[in-house]
């Protein structure tokens, strides 16, 4: 059993983090050492430009422009990004009630996005205005969890996709809310929901056993949490093992830090939203070795 | 055959020294990173934006009507000023459509308060306007309801103390919330009648806890968007000064 150590989140913790904390932690450079950064948004809703000056709640913030530069930044940080959304691309501004979503793929697309699942509100302009989008958006679109035989879109999303990056394969996966009672029928047609623990369970033994992968990761348009029985990201991660990431959306929160929790093997995994709008960008590090270290030591997590 | 021989050996080394290769995560680092104003814009996006953004301003700021004063959702306690327009111009615009598909006439509007996402401000209507108070892409929908389902809605109204957007209904309670009277076009509700509701599809399908629409067994769908009923209406009326009236209040 890996001994896992948690570093919680203190001030001084967080300000570290911020100026780059590898000075702290010493490890000799011959070790293989790899790094790998996730970046990943939700829930941009056609926020294009950023709020207004005037707006009461987040004047001045977000935008595409600003997050390029910053995404641009962390990749000369560290070209081993994948850049990632987790859904609700369309819907939210006249952008889109304008062009039908034609701009936010366009500008994903330049951006360099590696991979998005699907939300409910992608779904607004009908499946087959989802579709239309679909030639200028060159990213992969994921969903385990849509079965799309019977649409339009058969075909043009793919359950995963393994990632390799400095030779570490990161299997990405995605999963869908339920559309019925959500999206009216006639937008959605013959697409079919089927259960997210079942297929997370399948997609991640396939990913690990079949695929090799070395970090596996969902992009989720499940939800964070809900008071109810409904499935969520919380629900999903100790329902499921050998998931290290769930990049969630739908539920528009705003988290302080990503949360640390128990998948159903008891080992420490991460959740991550950034509320919703493009006014932040979620940045987590994974940092491997081959060392045997980690087995013996731990995982580190400082969130 | 040299060739050959180098691959038997090389392969096994390979696979082996692959499958050692056993990466683990040892460390995790996770945080958000907000987009404030302090990180620069780049030019290249804000370049491919321009033609687009241009375009949406130049339509977003024509003018379609004046607003004498301002409206806002919250100036009233069971109808408001702007509610009541809202509900009237679906009442106005959507009927001939309806009577056109089905020779019928519509007798209710109920949309709900929470879907006026904006107040208006006193002075030039644009169509920004009707983007802003209606962002969705919602549809008028035509549900034909009973009599005793009607009584549902009006309970719905009642229990909620909202100012929903009615039109076609007047509905006055006393202190106790009790019914005084509740007309539906001017009439007593009669049970066994059919009655036709405009809404539009996201409150058809029981949004906000609108579940009485579930009885309803006919609906037609008039491919209207509100958005679009609203700029509509803006463009046919010089001048938009609606008033809380007694459609909805308590003695």
């Amino acid at each position: 059993m890996k001994r896992r150590t948690f570093l919680k989140q203190t001030a001084a913790a967080g300000a570290l983090a911020g100026v780059g904390s590898f000075g702290l932690y010493s490890f000799s450079p011959e070790e293989k050492r790899k790094h790998i950064t996730i970046l990943h948004t939700n829930d941009v809703h056609s926020h294009i430009e950023p709020f207004e000056p005037t707006d009461a709640k987040f004047p001045n913030q977000g935008g595409v422009a600003r997050r390029y530069t910053l995404i641009n930044n962390i990749r000369k940080e560290n070209p081993n990004t994948l850049l990632l959304d987790a859904g609700d691309i369309f819907q939210g501004t006249p952008y889109f009630n304008f062009y039908g979503g034609e701009l936010e793929f366009k500008l994903m697309s330049k951006m360099g996005y590696d991979a998005a699942t699907i939300g409910n509100h992608d779904f607004d302009n009908g499946i087959d205005g989802l579709y239309a989008q679909l030639p200028h958006a060159h990213f992969q679109f994921l969903s385990a969890n849509y079965d799309f035989s019977n649409t339009v879109m058969d075909g043009q999303s793919k359950p995963y996709k393994v990632f390799t990056k400095d030779g570490i394969k990161i299997g990405v996966f995605g999963l869908g809310i339920e559309l019925e009672g959500l999206v009216g029928k006639k937008l959605f047609k013959e697409t079919q929901y089927l259960d997210p623990v079942e297929i997370a369970t399948d997609t991640v033994r396939v990913l690990k056993e079949e695929e090799n992968c070395h970090l596996v990761i969902c992009l989720s348009h499940l939800g964070y949490h809900y008071r109810n029985e409904k499935i969520s990201d919380l629900k999903l991660a100790g329902l499921t093992k050998d998931i290290d990431l769930i990049v969630g959306g739908h539920t528009h929160t705003f988290l302080d830090r990503p949360t640390v929790t128990k998948n159903s093997e008891g080992k420490n995994m991460l959740i991550n939203q950034v509320g919703w709008a493009g006014l932040n960008l979620g940045r987590i590090d994974f940092y491997l070795d081959d060392s045997g270290k980690s087995s013996a030591e731990g995982t580190t997590i400082l969130v | 055959m040299k060739q050959l021989i180098y691959f038997l050996i090389i392969f096994p080394i390979l696979f082996s020294s692959c499958k050692n290769s056993e990466y683990q995560v040892d460390r995790i680092e996770g945080q958000q990173i907000a987009l404030k104003d302090s990180i620069s814009e780049n030019d290249s996006i804000s370049d491919f934006i321009a033609p687009y953004k241009e375009r949406i301003t130049r339509e977003m700021d024509s003018v379609l009507a004046y607003a004498p004063n301002n409206l806002s959702k919250s100036n009233g306690d069971l109808n408001t000023a702007l509610g009541n327009m809202m509900a009237d111009a679906v009442m106005e615009l959507s009927n001939p459509v309806f009577k056109s598909r089905t020779g019928k006439s519509i007798d209710v509007v109920l949309l709900n308060h929470g879907g006026i996402r904006s107040a208006v401000n006193q002075g030039e209507i644009t169509t920004g306007t009707a983007f802003q108070l209606m962002p969705f892409e919602n549809e008028v929908v035509v549900a034909e309801l009973k009599g005793e389902d009607i009584r549902d809605l009006i309970t719905y109204l009642i229990e909620g103390q909202t100012a929903h957007p009615v039109s076609g209904i007047e509905l006055v309670l006393n202190n106790n919330n009790e019914i005084v009277h509740a007309n539906i076009q001017g009439k007593p509700i009669e049970d066994e009648k059919i009655y036709y509701v405009a809404t539009n599809d996201y409150l058809y399908q029981g949004g906000d806890n609108m579940s009485f629409f579930s009885k309803s067994e006919n609906v037609t769908g008039l491919d209207y968007k509100i958005r679009n009923l609203l700029i509509d209406y803006f463009k046919q009326k010089d001048t938009i000064d609606p008033v809380a009236d007694k459609r909805f209040i308590r003695e």
